[in-house]
């Protein structure tokens, strides 16, 4: 059957993918395929594909998951993992058919051009990656194993932890102040501006900053606040806190660009078939192929539909004979995957007509219900565009900063929530607040709002209260 | 161009690399231990009376959530329309039978994402009884229940599975040829000496099943016109609890069902559970007869008997006194005799109680209890069986 292929077949089709890709101008890192079977697929998959993770219960719980569903048919596995790691990693499962492989391939391509040359994964160090998870997993289960530490105590830590990994600054491009810096801005801003004519105005008087407060301006990140501002941590409980932030930190870039990078993958993998001259089996395997991975779900959102239609649109747009554009379109194309992510991406080039066709609509919960608030219509499409730009990426967690260390002179850790409409799940916010309350080892206060009032949930060893502000 | 670099499967690495296996066995214990904190709520909230021990019960699990902040209710968001033009206003989802989606749509919505296992009855019924057991088993003259099957060494043989190669013996055996030969392996003196067939050494393993003491479980319960349907209920519950301990935990144990109104008969499991009588009550009949039954087959000297009785506790007045002297003769047949008063909320404040009357009955083997509401009947069911008597604490006795 199609199963009947070897290493060396692999490699061959390999060859001609990688000449049509780089004749196409895709970029990448050296290449690594492991070829696995389904068992290891599923492993890999509950570790998000990272090899030598450091173990938690949470990745048991998620290789469950995959597994029933995989047991039961309600979804297949995916054809392609890749790390984004130098060189970057990818797995090939052998039970695929050798069109899948070759599919597979040159999908990986995509994601590997995307991963080299996207602007928000300049920060994530690939070439180290494999390296750090590894020497994260070490240092995780030393302390599990160390008898003064143990399981139980890493564990809960770790709970807690990742209760608020993704509490933590979006764009990694901008590089954070310290808090000399900080303080040194705040000083500058409430100093007057110079003014030509001195001798003419009165002098503006602005209030002088408060530099005794921690932090000096808010902070996004919470593990990293809680690590360097709560001294009863002992040191293996501040390194846990910093593995957990540097993969939150590793795996954010991939969260904010699902969309592009999923289109991209999928706009390059239907090129490069196209270019193979694959024979008629294979070709009308891979139609087939091709079409499930881009098929919309309904009352759902498929990041490969989404993210191919925009990108075909792109290509088309700056390749008609209204616009002819001093760049050619393959250009363009690779000048917005290296300088957009999903919520630019979206906002730029998601037009009225994609929102037709991709038949996106808005939704609003009501009691047990979801009910249609808005349809890609002319009066409707902005609307549906807004709401979409609010959940992807990490749009949809919510913003928490840190605006005072010790509120009240009482080493209450006092909380924001930048309110956009979107009220916090109560039941989830008193759970995580426990966990803070745990990692502070003090009371937490987070100011938010319920239903347009302002609220304080609060959490001390009481436990949690609720408080209307005035 | 870049290099690509092929690693072909082994199947070597697969059998090694279950890298997940330590996290899936933990995430396991932790919905067990989920479940068995939550035990009582589940079984109150499923009927498990007469259900078939394969039947697959949907547990909902708290406390292995992965909470976050997440948004609310309030968030919305955005989903692709399938065929046909959708209206502001159509209804899209029904949460009402989100149940039968499957659990493929769960977790990329804040709010859906409460989390079912599957547990069949059996193995709920394992985790309910895990340390309970009939308490004060005596020795006694005639020992034939079995209540154990243990698994006990027995020695070695040459033969047996993979899991049990002693491997310690084993390389003392290849060591033992090695040196029997040693003289005569000549230029292969440096080479390796593998092993042979013949140096594997298994553990052997036997079944051992330990003998218990004779027991009879004695369960008596009101039938009587007061006893209504939820009262009933209450009770079969305990009862059906009982019986399926008796079953798991132990092997031969006797149960005998008794059915009483103003005369008490002793009657099959299945009537005991289906069957409704109506009448007065008379509590003295249940134990007298008990008294008989316990005379002519189950004589104190060679079995363990436990008495369990369950009523409304309201019973005819003149009969109080007599049944007040029977229980006292049970007492005294008996290792435990237990008595579950049924008083769903606001019933006793004005119906009687026998939980007063029996006040008087001092012994030690003697336990009251009050079941009010459905979950309370697990918890009222532990105490009566307690390994560690001193620690379980009594509902509302």
């Amino acid at each position: 059957m199609s199963n009947l292929y070897s290493v060396e077949d692999l490699e061959e089709w390999d060859r001609r993918i990688r000449e049509k890709a780089r004749e196409f101008g895709l970029d990448c890192c050296p290449q690594q395929f492991e070829i696995c079977d389904h068992n290891q697929m599923l492993s890999s998959m509950a570790y998000s594909g990272v090899p030598s993770h450091y173990p938690h219960w949470s990745y048991g719980k998620a290789y469950e998951k995959q597994k029933t569903l995989y047991d039961y048919g309600v979804s297949g596995l995916p054809y392609e993992m890749v790390i984004n790691s130098n060189p970057a990693l990818a797995y090939l499962m052998r039970d695929n058919s050798l069109l899948l492989q070759i599919l597979t391939i040159a999908h990986v391509y995509g994601h590997n051009d995307f991963f080299k040359n996207n602007f928000t994964f300049k920060t994530t160090r690939p070439e180290y990656a494999v390296d750090t998870f590894k020497a994260h997993g070490d240092r995780i289960r030393r302390y599990i194993e160390d008898p003064s530490i143990g399981l139980e105590n890493v564990e809960k830590l770790l709970d807690a932890a990742h209760a608020v990994s993704l509490q933590c600054r979006r764009n990694l491009a901008i590089r954070k102040r310290t808090i000399e810096e900080e303080r040194s801005v705040l000083v500058e801003s409430s100093l007057a501006p110079a003014d030509p004519f001195q001798a003419l105005h009165r002098r503006e008087s602005l209030p002088p900053p408060n530099l005794n407060k921690i932090p000096p301006v808010p902070d996004e990140d919470l593990l990293l606040f809680i690590r360097d501002h709560n001294p009863d941590l002992s040191r293996w409980e501040k390194d846990v806190l910093t593995i957990v932030n540097e993969e939150a930190q590793y795996f954010i870039p991939q969260i904010e660009t699902k969309i592009m990078n999923e289109g991209w993958a999928t706009y390059w993998h239907a090129k490069i078939l196209d270019g193979l001259e694959l024979p008629q089996e294979l070709y009308l395997e891979f139609l087939v192929r091709h079409n499930q991975v881009v098929r919309p779900f309904p009352m759902s959102l498929n990041p490969y539909h989404i993210g191919l239609a925009i990108w075909q649109d792109i290509h088309r747009r700056h390749n008609g004979p209204e616009d002819p554009a001093k760049r050619t379109a393959d250009e363009k194309l690779f000048e917005i995957r290296e300088s957009d992510r999903d919520s630019s991406f979206l906002r730029r080039h998601l037009t009225e007509p994609l929102v037709r066709e991709l038949n996106l609509f808005e939704y609003e919960i009501k009691g047990a219900q979801k009910v249609v608030k808005n349809v890609a219509d002319q009066d409707g499409w902005l609307q549906v565009k807004e709401a979409l730009l609010k959940n992807v990426g990490m749009n949809s967690v919510p913003v928490i900063k840190v605006e005072d260390a010790d509120f009240g002179h009482n080493h209450t850790l006092y909380l924001v929530h930048d309110h956009d409409g979107r009220d916090l799940e109560l039941e989830y916010a008193e759970k995580t607040l426990a966990y803070l309350c745990q990692l502070w080892h003090g009371e937490v206060v987070l100011e938010t709002a319920l239903d347009a009032k302002r609220y304080l949930l609060i959490h001390n060893d009481g436990g949690f209260a609720t408080k209307a502000l005035p | 161009m870049w290099d690509t670099i092929f690693r072909p499967y082994r199947s070597s690495d697969a059998q090694h690399s279950d890298r997940s296996a330590g996290d899936r066995l933990r995430h396991r214990e932790k919905v067990r231990q989920s479940i068995r904190e939550n035990i009582a709520d589940i079984i109150a909230e499923e009927s498990i009376i007469g259900k078939n021990r394969d039947r697959i019960i949907k547990v909902p699990i708290r406390g292995i959530k992965e909470y976050r902040f997440i948004h609310g209710e309030n968030a919305g968001g955005v989903a692709q329309g399938g065929q046909g033009g959708l209206e502001p206003g159509d209804v899209v989802e029904d949460g009402q039978d989100q149940g039968h989606k499957g659990e493929g749509k769960a977790g990329n919505q804040p709010g859906v994402d409460y989390y079912e296992t599957d547990v069949t009855l059996e193995e709920l019924i394992g985790i309910m009884f895990e340390d309970l057991e009939l308490p004060d088993l005596e020795r006694k003259k005639l020992r034939e229940m079995d209540a154990e099957r243990l698994t006990r060494r027995k020695g070695y043989r040459t033969v047996g599975i993979r899991v049990r190669l002693d491997r310690r013996r084993t390389v003392k055996e290849k060591l033992r040829r090695r040196l029997a030969v040693q003289g005569s392996l000549g230029e292969y003196a440096d080479k390796r000496f593998p092993f042979h067939e013949n140096d594997l050494v298994y553990r052997h393993v036997t079944t051992d099943i330990k003998k218990e003491s004779n027991a009879v479980v004695l369960c008596m319960m009101d039938t009587s016109g007061s006893m209504d349907t939820m009262k009933k209920y209450l009770a079969r519950s305990f009862f059906f609890l009982l019986c399926q301990f008796v079953y798991t935990k132990y092997r031969n144990v006797e149960i005998v069902f008794i059915a009483h109104h103003t005369q008490a008969t002793e009657v099959t499991e299945e009537e005991f559970f289906s069957k409704g009588e109506a009448g007065g009550t008379l509590i003295s009949s249940a134990y007298e007869r008990a008294l008989e039954i316990i005379a002519a087959r189950y004589h104190p000297s060679l079995w363990n008997i436990y008495a369990f009785h369950c009523s409304d506790g309201d019973n005819f007045e003149a009969d109080n006194d007599t049944a007040l002297r029977r229980a006292q003769e049970l007492c005294e047949a008996c290792n435990l005799f237990g008595y579950g008063e049924i008083k769903p909320h606001g019933h006793y404040a004005y119906e009687s109680s026998m939980m007063t009357f029996f006040r008087k009955l001092v012994a030690p083997n003697f336990m009251t209890l009050r079941i009010e509401r459905k979950e309370d009947v697990y918890p009222c069911f532990r105490t009566f069986l307690s390994k560690d008597r001193a620690s379980a604490e009594p509902l509302s006795a």
